[in-house]
């Protein structure tokens, strides 16, 4: 790794210094193609947000691809009912590495006010790993714009090389999730436990 | 509502249909209509009537219940008060509300209802007569299990075609993978105590 302070003092003397690394992810971060996909009202904040007045192409992100094959992002914008559900992770599957997934809105995290009802996904997360999730109902398109700017600084963090680096650039590690069936009840199985683990029910004041 | 049933007497021989009183202060009472003669009814109502709109389709489970009857008597000055309970048994309801786009009336509530809620949960579609019934008799039968006879297309709607259960009737009962609640209480948090004592 580069001296910060070297490169600092180099940076004054007019000369610029990047590792193939920052390049890299400073390319990628700034041109995330999203896949144009909504499942409920949160799309139309999403709609907003690329739209003129809060203008996502400030962020290098306004390429919507109307095909999965093309896309780096999936926004998962609204309520995911059980019935959606195999089709957005088939659709998840088939975009190419590297992928990122941001949970926009509650319906999207956990269910929202849907939770207790029988035919929506408690959260995205039990089938596919997020790396952002966004709560409001539904967000306001600042608050995507914000969790695009995490998600930004979450690609320019990643390592490409050596242990830990991201999944992506690890050979070994295929990105391919199971898409649950219809079952007679429910979705079989109801959550991928590779991806899902529910954290210990506790009460905060026990 | 008395007139009507009396025109449908008169222009349906045979018919069978009755009034249900609604005692709120709306006081929107509906027609209930016999299954055997339900489409010749609602030919007539939309033919001679004018009720030509069929705007929702929605069904009612009702599940066998008991009714407390009070009978107060006076006997020798004294009040005594009699309770008898009555069996109520179950059975799945079909609404459907019908509106005069022509006469600019509605909604008029009529509804039907099946034998039980077991093996006889058959009602005649009006779809012939509505075309708009279609859909929603559709979601009526998928969400809980009333079966149209005479529809044309009757598969599930909302829920995947593999799915078995009814999700309205009161007697439904939620797959149990709700196992993570960031404040659990009351039945939520015996629920997840007891999972934990089995794992």
């Amino acid at each position: 790794m580069l001296d910060e302070a070297l490169r600092s003092d180099l940076q004054k003397r007019g000369i610029f210094v990047a590792s193939f690394e920052d390049l890299y992810n400073w390319g990628r971060k700034s041109s995330l193609w999203p896949l144009q996909f909504g499942l409920a009202c949160c799309a139309i904040e999403m709609i907003a947000t690329a739209a003129a007045r809060f203008d996502m192409a400030r962020f290098g992100a306004e390429v919507f691809r109307p095909s999965p094959r093309q896309a780096d992002l999936m926004i998962i914008a609204g309520t995911v009912t059980k019935k959606m559900a195999p089709l957005v992770v088939r659709l998840y599957n088939q975009m190419p590495e590297p992928k990122y997934v941001i949970a926009m809105g509650a319906c999207a995290i956990s269910g929202g006010p849907f939770k207790e009802g029988y035919n929506v996904l408690k959260g995205i997360d039990r089938f596919i790993p997020v790396d952002v999730a966004i709560p409001g109902c539904p967000p306001r398109p600042e608050a995507l714009l914000e969790g695009l700017i995490k998600l930004q600084e979450k690609i320019a963090a990643q390592r490409l090389f050596g242990p830990g680096r991201a999944r992506h650039a690890d050979a070994g590690d295929a990105a391919d999730y199971p898409v649950p069936a219809y079952g007679a009840h429910d979705l079989e199985p109801p959550l991928n436990s590779g991806v899902f683990q529910p954290p210990p029910a506790r009460r905060p004041d026990a | 509502m008395n007139d009507l049933v009396e025109a449908i007497r008169a222009g349906v021989p045979g018919a069978g249909v009755d009034v249900v009183e609604n005692p709120g202060p709306s006081a929107q009472h509906a027609l209930l209509l016999a299954g055997s003669t339900a489409v010749a009814v609602a030919e007539f109502l939309r033919d001679s009537q004018g009720w030509d709109f069929c705007s929702n389709v929605t069904g009612v489970d009702w599940p066998a219940r008991k009714v407390r009857e009070v009978r107060k008597t006076m006997q020798d000055g004294k009040e005594i008060s009699e309770s008898t309970e009555l069996d109520v048994p179950g059975c799945l309801e079909v609404v459907y509300h019908l509106y005069s786009l022509k006469n600019k009336l509605g909604p008029l509530v009529v509804r039907m209802r099946t034998g039980n809620r077991g093996d006889d949960v058959s009602v005649p579609s009006l779809t012939s007569v509505w075309k708009s019934a279609e859909f929603q008799e559709r979601e009526a039968f998928d969400l809980f299990g009333i079966q149209f006879s005479d529809h044309p297309d009757l598969r599930r709607i909302l829920m995947w075609d593999e799915f078995e259960d009814f999700p309205m009737r009161k007697d439904y009962v939620a797959p149990d993978d709700c196992e993570y609640e960031p404040t659990p209480h009351d039945e939520i948090l015996e629920r997840v105590n007891a999972r934990r004592g089995e794992a």
